[in-house]
């Protein structure tokens, strides 16, 4: 199956998608040296977000969170890719800085038609994810 | 977003790999807040800049883009995480001065003027009334919008250093005059005196109607020092862009329809109870946002022929500083222990864990010295400060 988006950062990556109901904040919520979620409580805490297709509604929180992932690139433990519902300012900088793939605004939503575990796709440049 | 002929080139990689990819951002925020076009910007303050909080991987990406990157308009530059002359006397390690002066040294080689202040409009970064411009810094963009009446958004660091090397911003937000109107009405009741008071008010509004933009009647007058240290509390607490106050700031508004939210004397003193611990100040910070010279002039007369008892810190710009030293405020503040902080404040510098209980007349700095250092806080005035300061004791 193929869902239409939106291009927010170009590049193509597939892997296996880790998805969640809940916002993510990349500075102070995932650990950037070792690509782990440690914010408390959230849904993905103690889950390693390396080398996956990260699904999530939106970020939230400091603008630093640009940074991070791109601290994460160059640590290698960086999503290969990301997935949003409605992309905000701090993680679509922190994508094209770093260049990891991410589309979001799908025609269906991302958090109920993508589901953890499943191999997915994304195509940053052609603004479209293959399920 | 229709882009103009050098934009193109900019983003195809004509103008090199920084302006490449700060045209890539600027673009891809244009979409996401539906800009048509992109706006040349009179002027970029960039935040960002305390390798406490870039660590390697910022220092990494603007590294990277010092290879080919050239700013475009002037630019000026937020604190760093230490006085970027004197670190020693601020007890700052050998290892992160190091790496902070690397931060400071690749903004340097763009172009961008180390001045490390909050406080553009103090050092000559001074846009005029409608001017669009592209600054980070929560109170320097509320204070730019506001009390200027010139136009930002909120900028990132990464986006407003992407406006400096393209002279670039994304026409959406702030820039357009639809989005400058007034959205709430606040009408205050009881007469502010102090520079506390206006935090207290800014707390106040900021927890009632949150980034809404107000309109604020009742405030008879206000002064520039009075005016920086509302739009760092109502900025911090309410991530406030941009307010008008009815017969003190320049842009031309229709009061909006609707209720009044009313802020009497008993929401003040809430929010003055909520930035007051039970603690005795063992630090003292003045300077947030950084010292005006009629500040330092304040200070100093305070100070004159005391000693402090406590540590105690006024963040000040480097060159505001300079003029303070000549017109003799600084030898008297100095004289009495106390340090003047060029480049950084405590916001922004690691401090955490070195102080129990710190005193300040600045809301945002109570927010920060909490939440980023762990301290318990204690808000009065200048006066207040600088008595315990001197005696040890809060009263």
């Amino acid at each position: 199956m193929e869902l239409k988006g939106r291009k927010i950062s170009s590049g193509v990556a597939e892997g296996e998608a880790l998805v969640t109901s809940q916002p993510i904040s990349f500075y102070g919520g995932v650990d950037a040296d070792k690509g782990i979620v440690v914010e408390k409580g959230h849904e993905l805490e103690g889950k390693s977000i390396a080398g996956k297709i990260l699904v999530f509604p939106n970020g939230k929180g400091s603008t630093v969170g640009s940074y991070s992932l791109y601290r994460m690139k160059k640590n290698g433990v960086a999503p290969a890719a990301m997935v949003n519902r409605e992309c905000e300012p701090i993680v679509a900088v922190g994508a094209i800085i770093s260049s990891i793939p991410l589309v979001d605004q799908l025609e269906q939503d991302p958090l109920q038609a993508i589901k953890t575990g499943q191999r997915v796709k994304v195509d940053g440049t052609g603004a479209k994810v293959v399920l | 977003m229709k882009l103009t002929k050098e934009e193109q080139d900019m983003l195809a990689g004509k103008h090199g790999n920084a302006a490449k990819k700060s045209m890539e951002i600027l673009v891809a925020l244009g979409e996401i807040y539906g800009a048509e076009n992109m706006i040349p910007v009179f002027s970029v303050q960039i935040a960002g800049v305390s390798y406490h909080n870039l660590g390697d991987a910022g220092l990494d990406y603007l590294e990277e883009l010092s290879r080919d990157g050239k700013v475009r308009v002037l630019t000026t530059l937020n604190p760093a995480g230490m006085d970027l002359e004197d670190w020693r006397k601020l007890g700052i390690s050998e290892d992160f001065a190091a790496k902070q002066l690397k931060v400071v040294d690749a903004f340097s080689k763009m172009g961008v003027i180390p001045s490390c202040t909050c406080t553009p409009y103090f050092v000559g970064n001074l846009p005029r009334f409608g001017e669009h411009i592209a600054w980070s810094e929560s109170s320097a963009v509320c204070f730019a919008n506001s009390v200027l009446g010139a136009r930002t958004n909120r900028e990132g660091g990464p986006s407003a250093l992407a406006a400096a090397l393209t002279g670039r911003t994304p026409n959406y937000g702030m820039h357009l005059d639809k989005n400058r109107q007034p959205q709430a009405i606040i009408k205050v009741k009881p007469k502010l005196k102090t520079v506390p008071d206006f935090g207290e008010l800014g707390y106040a509004i900021g927890k009632k109607i949150g980034n809404k933009i107000p309109f604020i009647t009742g405030v008879k007058s206000a002064n520039t020092e009075q005016l920086k240290s509302f739009c760092a509390s109502i900025a911090t607490y309410g991530g406030t862009a941009l307010f008008h106050i009815k017969g003190i700031t320049p842009e031309r508004v229709k009061k909006p329809a609707g209720e009044a939210v009313e802020i009497n004397s008993g929401d003040l003193e809430a929010a003055r109870a909520a930035m007051n611990d039970d603690c005795v100040p063992d630090f003292v910070s003045l300077g947030c946002p950084h010292a005006s010279l009629n500040e330092l002039r304040r200070i100093a007369e305070l100070l004159k022929g005391k000693k402090v008892a406590v540590e105690t810190w006024i963040a000040v710009a480097r060159p505001v500083k300079e003029l303070a030293d000549k017109a003799g405020y600084s030898g008297a503040i100095e004289d009495a222990g106390a340090k003047l902080a060029c480049d950084t404040c405590m916001v922004v510098a690691p401090l955490k864990g070195r102080f129990k209980c710190m005193a300040t007349d600045s809301a945002k700095a109570c927010f920060y010295a909490r939440g980023t250092n762990n301290f318990k806080v204690r808000i009065g005035t200048v006066e207040q400060c600088i008595k315990a300061a001197v005696s040890g004791k809060w009263s």
